[in-house]
């Protein structure tokens, strides 16, 4: 919050890098040539889209004013984005695209491979992000998208992902986080420990799902592990068998009028909790937050079973190139740098390099988000409102609780064509 | 029909329909001529290619989601038609019957309109906190004493559904069969009073008959507001039913465009056999040049 980094400490970074070419030199330093290089970027444009909670305009402002170049957010949601992407590759400049989503659009050969080396932070993100490992150097959850295993390429031109890191990445990893499911404490009265309890018949009618097929399955999987009803070989990947039990039991569990509805928007999802409609849901962080705001009881329960992971990062198109490509860079550059890592921490989210973040973070605000720590003071969104009151603390826990604690990523599956098929039988049954 | 207009050129008729017929080719034709090709062709799940396959209509057709589908969109519709219908006759027939002053009836009729300064989404949102479990009406009845449990089946239910269809498109009937009653000469009813007809023989036997096109053209309307409809669906069952269309929507949600476009096809075909059945039982088109 407090200490604002110089423009012109990010602004070398990208001095050295155009010194170089496409190399990687190192401190050559900031000698000569602002001026030149005021006057060429001014009139770069770099259109950046990605999904609301990702590409979001006062970021893209803030990174303007410091780096000197227009950076122009667009969002869209991850579907039409794919779609962009593989279609429309021209429109967009920078990708904010999610991990599972990478498995579909890597293969175009729509994206340029970010070189490791031009992205001065790259040692210092979070192993969950680039290494496959938890914090205590556990290997991470394979089930699902985990980050690493679409990470890294073998060079330009490659379609596919390299199972090793390389020196060259897929996207830059910007914010993850661990998803769970919303409760209303206050109408359930008790604790809730597992994701068993969303087909707890004491909440018949008060349940919802995500209507993301994708998602809501998982979901759903995580549920039915939890009361021992079926062990997948791989969540993130089921089986026809699997995709069959889980949506049978779903479609039982639906004829009994177990669920409320599913959502398929932020505000339903809201509406439905702050409405007393449902008391268990899956859920986003955010809308949990928007539902504390409206004053009512709302935790993001974390279980037993461990968390849903996701992240996204950033991708460079194919057509970037010349001057274009090094703002691009010295536009990833600055993103790792801290102010966008605070930004995204104050509605709930984690960056990939945390060390930054931390820097323009209050103490009382790292061990909040971070730290799991009680609030010394209110905690404020990033827009300044208050979030939670002083003394509550983070749902779930610290970062390296929740995120250390994953057990599948969102995903697309091999057989994702018959789940989405007999996922729209599951919604009209 | 064949009013002919004195000296013009055989290709006066042809340079009058050009300006609409090109719009409607470019508008519809061609997005529809896409959308059939694009049934045809391949997906891996991103990539669409230009390669013939029966594939899609396949899945489409043998896949029992497709029946359920259809059934519970024709039910939305079948309930929706027959609820407009009656109250869209029943305010027709007062406006015209009831009320003899001209400009109490233009007034009126204004009235009914008034709902519709909104957007369709007010409208339609403007039910939830209305119906919901803690809404005004559950409230209203549990103090009332009427019940002591909220009653779920007000919202995120086909009934919240339908209600929401009916309480949008009911003006889409009104306004035609409004209109020919309004054309219903009063002379004929007098003829049938004096004939010695009772009020319901006449209602039975002259004014429904002469009110049919209006009725036919509002159920146009009407089946195909509804069966071309995902967002109210979605909304109002809160997310518990599907139709048609909401279960396409997850198909291109997911970049399955050669499937949710049979499912186009076939959802055109079968809206326009519902029209033209429409058409065969009342011949708008000689009706209206009357």
């Amino acid at each position: 919050m407090t200490t604002s980094k110089k423009p012109g400490l990010s602004r070398r970074g990208f001095m050295k890098a155009s010194a170089a070419g496409a190399g990687a030199a190192v401190g050559s330093g900031i000698l000569g040539a602002p001026m030149i290089w005021a006057q060429t970027i001014k009139d770069i444009t770099l259109n950046q889209v990605g999904p609301s909670y990702s590409v979001i305009a006062d970021i893209c402002e803030k990174a303007s004013a410091d780096l000197g170049f227009k950076i122009v957010p667009q969002t869209a949601d991850s579907t039409s984005l794919m779609a962009k992407v593989v279609n429309q590759p021209e429109t967009i400049d920078i990708a904010d695209l999610e991990f599972w989503a990478m498995q579909k659009v890597w293969r175009s050969g729509q994206l340029q491979p970010v070189e490791v080396a031009k992205i001065a932070k790259w040692g210092d993100i979070t192993p969950v992000m680039k290494d496959g490992k938890n914090f205590d150097g556990s290997a991470q959850s394979m089930q699902g998208t985990t980050p690493v295993k679409v990470m890294y390429t073998g060079g330009p031109g490659d379609t596919a992902f390299s199972a090793s890191p390389t020196d060259f990445a897929t996207t830059m990893p910007t914010i993850f986080n661990a998803d769970t499911v919303g409760i209303r404490p206050d109408l359930i009265g008790r604790p809730v420990e597992s994701w068993g309890e969303l087909f707890n018949p004491e909440f018949k009618g008060k349940t919802a799902l995500v209507n993301i097929p994708q998602i809501g399955i998982m979901d759903a999987a995580m549920a039915m592990e939890a009361l021992g009803e079926l062990t997948y070989g791989d969540k993130g990947n089921m089986t026809k068998e699997e995709i069959d039990t889980t949506i049978n039991r779903l479609i039982e569990l639906k004829k009994a009028g177990q669920f409320r509805a599913f959502w398929s928007t932020f505000d339903e999802s809201v509406n439905l909790m702050a409405g007393g409609e449902v008391v268990i849901q899956s859920m986003w962080s955010p809308a949990v937050t928007a539902v504390k705001s409206r004053g009512t009881a709302c935790v993001y329960q974390g279980l037993k079973e461990g968390y849903r992971g996701w992240g996204l990062g950033m991708g460079l198109m194919n057509h970037l190139e010349g001057i274009k490509l090094e703002a691009a860079y010295e536009y990833l550059n600055w993103y790792l740098s801290g102010w966008q890592g605070a930004f995204i921490a104050r509605q709930g989210y984690y960056s990939s390099v945390p060390t930054t973040a931390k820097e323009q973070l209050t103490a009382n605000e790292w061990g909040y988000w971070y730290e799991g720590q009680a609030a010394q003071e209110d905690i404020l969104d990033p827009y300044g409102a208050v979030m939670d009151k002083a003394g509550a603390v983070r749902d779930g826990g610290s970062f390296e609780a929740r995120m250390g604690n994953v057990a599948c990523w969102n995903t697309v599956m091999d057989e994702e064509r018959y789940m989405v098929q007999r996922w729209n039988e599951f919604v009209s049954a | 029909m064949s009013r002919s207009s004195g000296r013009s050129s055989p290709l006066t008729p042809y340079l009058q329909v050009a300006p609409l017929a090109l719009i409607m080719l470019a508008m519809v034709g061609i997005p529809l001529i896409t959308v059939l090709l694009l049934s045809f062709w391949q997906t891996d799940g991103i990539t669409i290619y230009s390669e013939f396959t029966w594939d899609n209509y396949a899945q489409v057709l043998t896949s029992p989601v497709t029946l359920t589908l259809f059934l519970n969109t024709l039910k939305y519709a079948a309930l929706t038609l027959i609820a407009t219908m009656l109250i869209g006759f029943t305010c027709s027939y007062f406006l015209v019957f009831h009320v003899r002053n001209l400009k109490w009836q233009i007034g009126l009729f204004l009235l009914c309109t008034i709902p519709f300064w909104t957007s369709n989404v007010i409208r339609m949102v403007s039910w939830i906190p209305f119906l919901g479990r803690e809404g005004v009406f559950n409230q209203a009845l549990i103090s009332a004493g009427v019940i002591d449990q909220p009653l779920d089946i007000l919202l995120y239910s086909d009934f919240a559904v339908v209600l929401t269809y009916i309480h949008l498109f009911t003006l889409f009937m009104i306004v035609p069969i409004f209109n020919s009653m309004a054309k219903i000469n009063p002379n004929l009813i007098e003829a049938a009073r004096d004939a010695g007809a009772s009020g319901w023989q006449i209602l039975w036997t002259v004014i429904v008959p002469l009110s049919r096109t209006g009725i036919a053209l509002g159920s146009i309307f009407v089946v195909t507001l509804v069966m071309g409809d995902f967002f109210v669906v979605r909304v109002m069952s809160g997310g518990q039913s599907a139709s048609v269309v909401s279960a396409m929507k997850n198909q291109i949600d997911q970049l399955f465009y050669p499937e949710a476009a049979a499912m186009a096809v076939l959802l055109i075909v079968v809206v326009l056999l519902m029209v033209s059945a429409i058409l065969r039982i009342v011949d708008i088109r000689s009706e209206l040049a009357k």
